[in-house]
């Protein structure tokens, strides 16, 4: 069994061009296969600076990422066909199909047409779009943009999935859908980052929490254990709370 | 190339589905086409065929005006008036009616011309003849003024009036009076000569003509007309004004999040622009299709003329393809480096008119001023333009377009390259 972490976050520091502070300061952290692990944060934490660096799409200013061992230096190719990536945002073409949304990124990954179909039509039934495969994103509603979201993530099933706040403005049936779509996926060993503003559901969902602060890691354990280890804390938010404080977090 | 056909598939299912981007892709350019053609055949028409008003000021009232009026009423496209309301025109009429646009023209026949220039010639003829008999008895006796100052014929234009209107009047007026003063020099000759029979037989005609002749670079004769000259500059024109919706494509792809989803996959930036570029190009050479058979079924039913294709159809597809290249080049680096559509939008719009104003599409390149001449050459609008006017109005072979063809294509390799290194810095920031 390999043992090697499957992300390896060594001394990562970020600072975007023309501004005074970094993002992200000297981060380190391991994140082994099979974790769901939360990434939780204030607005402006640097959540959405280390997933995006994690998966490719911005480079660091300075430490090293490893996915598997590989990096994105010398294995961006390899290292992009084993991660899924759900962002925050309804990344789907309104105006096509749910199917043909679901086969373009599929064969983004090198998947037929006729290797996909199958794939799709499976997912959508479980997430309860299958009457709605052929009809078009910009009638969904936002419950089930998430969704599709989601299965567009999970087509090429990968090794890793990251997640960017995947049940954001959604109603509870969704959410539910999600979450449990997300347990399962991670039973049949797909490691999953994942991060959110609603901590009851982090607290449920996550084998491992890292809270984020002004670019750094300042707590990182099982929820159960954060809990127990703060004083008064009920739960996660109390958590939460007593580590990042009360005071509001607006930035521009 | 899996990887590459669905990348076509999804633009063209989604310009499919777009009713607007079709409109503007499509619809625009041939309306475009059709109603600068029309108006340049029309605007062409005014001066060869239909007759404008123009007033004519008479302060002479001889011989000469009467000659003068005479030979404006047999130009095709002039139709002089000397009255209105039974009253003569008078130049400060004239100037009103001319400045307020009632009018184009008003030409001003100057008080004495007839006599002025009766005398100017006897003066000339009697000089000439005393040289050849030695005798002074011709200017004693004509008594003509040592002095006679120019005569001014003054023409009114009303200021909107086009330069190549004026020209044409400006030429015709000047025929006109060179061809009266030699008919009276010929008059005066008779009358001090008597009826030689030598002057008689004198050919008055011009003796020297000119003959208007269309070369062209396989030597057959070319007849270019408002339908020749304007399909290649405005199919190009709509060609280029692509960069639009192509920018705005990608700039939108970013907007929506589906980018992002993008640059997590396997799949390079250069596969994702490149069947945005495929699309596009079916697109410009469909353009260029519907433009040509509109010109060759429809502009003919429209009153204009046939579209000559020259037989070169395989050379314009050429020059279609390679300038439909030279505009997804520049679309896809615009729509790289613009994040919205407020940016991108009026900056690609803007640039479109700039192009052609400066690649000649609407003022031929040799009509500019040098400095401009100079910046012409590097418009890719001016190549492909180049390239069109070759393969319809010279007949130019393969060999004759190869530098535009090299340069447009060498453009297109060029901005994506730019486009690709600039994506790819941006991910560093």
């Amino acid at each position: 069994m390999d043992v090697t972490p499957l992300i390896q976050i060594k001394n990562i520091s970020k600072q975007y061009k023309g501004t005074t502070f970094r993002s992200l300061d000297t981060v380190n952290l391991e994140i082994s296969r099979g974790e769901i692990y939360g990434l939780l944060g204030p607005n402006g934490a640097g959540k959405t600076t280390l997933i995006s660096i994690l998966c490719g799409l911005i480079k660091p200013t300075s430490g090293v990422v490893l996915i598997s061992g590989k990096s994105f230096k010398t294995q961006a190719r390899e290292i992009r066909k084993s991660i899924g990536v759900v962002p925050q945002e309804y990344a789907l073409y309104p105006k096509l199909t749910a199917k043909e949304n679901l086969l373009y990124f599929g064969s983004m990954f090198g998947m037929t047409k006729s290797e996909l179909l199958p794939i799709v039509l499976s997912h959508l039934d479980q997430l309860g779009l299958l009457p709605f495969a052929d009809k078009k994103i910009k009638t969904f509603s936002g419950g089930m943009k998430r969704r599709v979201n989601l299965i567009a993530g999970i087509l090429h099933n990968p090794e890793l999935l990251f997640l960017d706040e995947p049940t954001v403005g959604v109603d509870v049936q969704s959410k539910q859908a999600i979450t449990a779509k997300l347990q399962e996926l991670n039973k049949v060993g797909t490691t999953i980052i994942y991060t959110s503003h609603h901590l009851r559901e982090a607290q449920d969902l996550c084998s491992l929490v890292g809270i984020i602060d002004s670019g750094k890691i300042i707590a990182e354990n099982t929820p159960a254990k954060l809990i127990a280890d703060t004083e008064n804390a009920r739960n996660l938010e109390d958590v939460f709370i007593a580590l990042t404080g009360r005071e509001l977090r607006d930035y521009a | 190339m899996h990887r590459f056909l669905a990348s076509i598939k999804k633009e063209f299912l989604l310009l499919a589905r777009d009713p607007g981007g079709l409109i503007i892709l499509f619809l625009m350019p041939i309306l475009l086409v059709v109603t600068i053609t029309l108006i340049q055949d029309v605007t062409f028409k005014s001066i060869s065929s239909n007759s404008i008003e123009i007033l004519l000021v008479d302060k002479d009232k001889g011989k000469l005006s009467s000659e003068i009026q005479k030979s404006f009423s047999e130009i095709e496209f002039l139709e002089p008036i000397s009255e209105i309301n039974n009253t003569p025109i008078t130049e400060e009429e004239a100037s009103l009616l001319v400045a307020s646009g009632d009018y184009q023209l008003a030409v001003i026949i100057p008080e004495g011309l007839s006599s002025d220039l009766q005398n100017q010639i006897d003066k000339n003829i009697a000089k000439i003849l005393e040289e050849f008999e030695g005798s002074k008895d011709y200017l004693d006796v004509k008594n003509v003024q040592e002095k006679l100052s120019e005569k001014v014929v003054k023409l009114y234009f009303d200021p909107i009036t086009q330069e190549t209107f004026r020209s044409s009047v400006i030429f015709a007026v000047d025929k006109l009076v060179a061809s009266i003063e030699t008919k009276s020099i010929y008059e005066a000759f008779e009358k001090e000569l008597g009826e030689s029979q030598s002057l008689k037989s004198f050919n008055r005609e011009n003796f020297i003509k000119y003959q208007q002749i269309n070369p062209s670079l396989s030597g057959e004769s070319v007849l270019p007309n408002s339908v020749q000259h304007n399909i290649p500059a405005w199919t190009l024109f709509a060609i280029f004004f692509m960069i639009l919706p192509l920018s705005l494509n990608l700039v939108h792809e970013k907007g929506q999040g589906t980018f992002v989803r993008l640059q997590t996959t396997p799949i390079s930036y250069a596969t994702i622009i490149l069947g945005k570029a495929f699309l596009f190009l079916l697109v410009s050479l469909l353009q260029f299709t519907l433009i040509l058979l509109l010109g060759i079924y429809v502009f003919p039913e429209l009153g204009l003329p046939i579209l000559d294709l020259g037989g070169n159809l395989e050379l314009l597809y050429l020059v279609a393809f390679s300038s439909g290249l030279g505009a997804i080049g520049l679309g896809i680096l615009l729509g790289t480096v613009f994040n919205s559509h407020e940016q991108a939008a009026p900056f690609g719009a803007v640039l479109v008119v700039l192009l052609a104003a400066i690649g000649g599409v609407w003022v031929p390149v040799f009509a500019m001023p040098d400095t401009m001449q100079v910046i012409a050459k590097i418009s890719p609008m001016n190549w492909g333009l180049e390239a069109f006017y070759d393969c319809f109005l010279r007949k130019g072979s393969l060999m004759d377009i190869l530098p535009e063809i090299g340069l447009l294509i060498g453009f297109f390799i060029s901005t994506i390259v730019i486009a690709i290194l600039y994506y790819e810095k941006k991910k560093a920031i």
